[in-house]
């Protein structure tokens, strides 16, 4: 057997049975892809690290907690961004920031190859306040830039920060949404929510009303993210494909389409003050059960309640 | 932060042709050591930053002990610090010239 047909098998077996929320950023990206095929952009090597940290005598990291380049999926090109939720919580800062918005930049004049974004992030680093806020900012205008020019953006959501805060927002500029149960997408975290209007508004504590508020399950069922992955790279892998060459193009028809989404959404579940009611209002029999269903099952599930509406978004 | 500085002379050239290599994550308790081969032979450098202070002869023995078993000739390593204990520090080392053996 040739080196690389045994890694080729290797990296199949290894992308079906590896967890994607253990895995960290890069190697996410390199069971993502082709194997092989991965080409970074402004490595670690490059040392490109935050100019900020250093004042609060915090460490760096080389790659500053983003990972962005340029590889093959299915064999065909795609940019690929992935953020590393252990580092910082994968916080957005300058540098970090402006890896993403590069990317899409170039995702944007090159206009036929689309880009996987892998969020892992609990939203703005604080100590790059500003920096931070305006990277996001950066980001968003670039994603739009790039849909507007043809080019798919695709989200995949299953990471141990979850995706919060500016990172919700980027999430939502996406042209589609694969997500995991891990992969809570909220932009305010149950913390600050319960800081901010109180423990009766929103326990932070209460894990089980987390999850299923901001967990993977409930944004697929109301409509959030379009696909419900199970918590492996070959799941994820296989929504990606999927959502690059199945999302619509981004024309104004498809925002009066989300907009008309969105309204029903809100006329038939606005006085829902729980995921669990939501889901008794969809027509769920035991939304009980739904929290601790395997994901085979809830993806049946949710095809039933609800098809992804693709015309949308 | 500090800064240290280790050079050492190592027995033999590190093994394989990868010109560089990162592992590791900078999180509490981990390190991120990023390795590359630009040094002769028999050089080996390592530099540490770390927001730990004051922790630089256990940093020397650690490294010391790692360039005598592995002798990682020809390799420069950068390690950031996020307060990881020696054996953590040992472990990561190791991955970075294992992971240094490979082709390309």
């Amino acid at each position: 057997m040739s080196g690389s047909r045994f890694e080729n098998m290797v990296g199949g077996l290894e992308a079906r049975a590896v967890s994607w929320y253990e895995s960290s950023a890069r190697q996410r990206v390199k069971l993502l892809l082709d194997p092989d095929s991965f080409v970074e952009f402004v490595g670690p090597e490059q040392r490109e690290t935050s100019p900020h940290l250093c004042v609060f005598d915090l460490p760096e990291q080389f790659d500053d907690g983003m990972i962005v380049g340029h590889g093959r999926i299915g064999g065909g090109p795609v940019f690929v961004a992935a953020q590393e939720g252990r580092f910082m919580g994968g916080a957005i800062g300058e540098v970090h920031g402006a890896k993403l918005t590069g990317l899409l930049r170039a995702a944007r004049d090159r206009n036929s190859v689309p880009v996987l974004v892998l969020f892992d992030t609990g939203g703005v680093r604080l100590q790059e306040a500003n920096a931070g806020e305006l990277a996001i900012a950066e980001i968003m205008r670039a994603l739009m830039e790039a849909r507007s020019a043809g080019v798919p953006v695709v989200g995949l959501v299953g990471g141990r920060a979850g995706c919060y805060g500016g990172g919700g927002l980027i999430a939502g500029c996406c042209s589609a949404l694969a997500v995991s149960e891990q992969g809570r997408i909220s932009v305010s975290g149950p913390e600050v929510i319960e800081t901010n209007r109180g423990v009766e508004e929103f326990d932070s504590k209460d894990r089980a009303l987390v999850w299923r508020t901001m967990g993977g399950k409930n944004r697929r069922l109301m409509g959030g993210a379009e696909v419900f992955v199970d918590d492996t790279v070959e799941d994820f892998r296989a929504a990606a494909l999927h959502l690059i060459t199945s999302v619509p193009r981004f024309t104004a028809a498809a925002l009066d389409a989300e907009q008309v989404r969105l309204q029903e959404r809100l006329d038939r579940f606005g006085s829902c003050a729980d995921a669990l009611d939501l889901w008794q209002a969809q027509g769920v029999n035991d939304a009980q059960a739904v929290p601790a269903m395997p994901a085979g099952p809830f993806i049946d599930l949710a095809d039933r309640i609800w098809e992804p509406c693709y015309d949308a978004r | 932060m500090e800064t240290l500085n280790f050079k050492h002379t190592a027995r033999q050239r590190a093994a394989g042709f990868k010109a560089k290599a990162i592992v590791g994550v900078v999180a509490s308790g981990n390190l991120e050591v990023l390795v590359e081969r630009v040094l002769p032979d028999t050089r080996c450098h390592i530099e540490v930053n770390t927001a730990t202070e004051g922790f630089g002869p256990v940093w020397e023995a650690v490294v010391s002990d790692f360039v005598e078993r592995r002798s990682p000739g020809g390799l420069r390593f950068s390690v950031n610090d996020g307060g990881a204990r020696p054996d953590t520090v040992a472990l990561r080392l190791a991955q970075a010239v294992r992971s240094m053996e490979d082709d390309r």
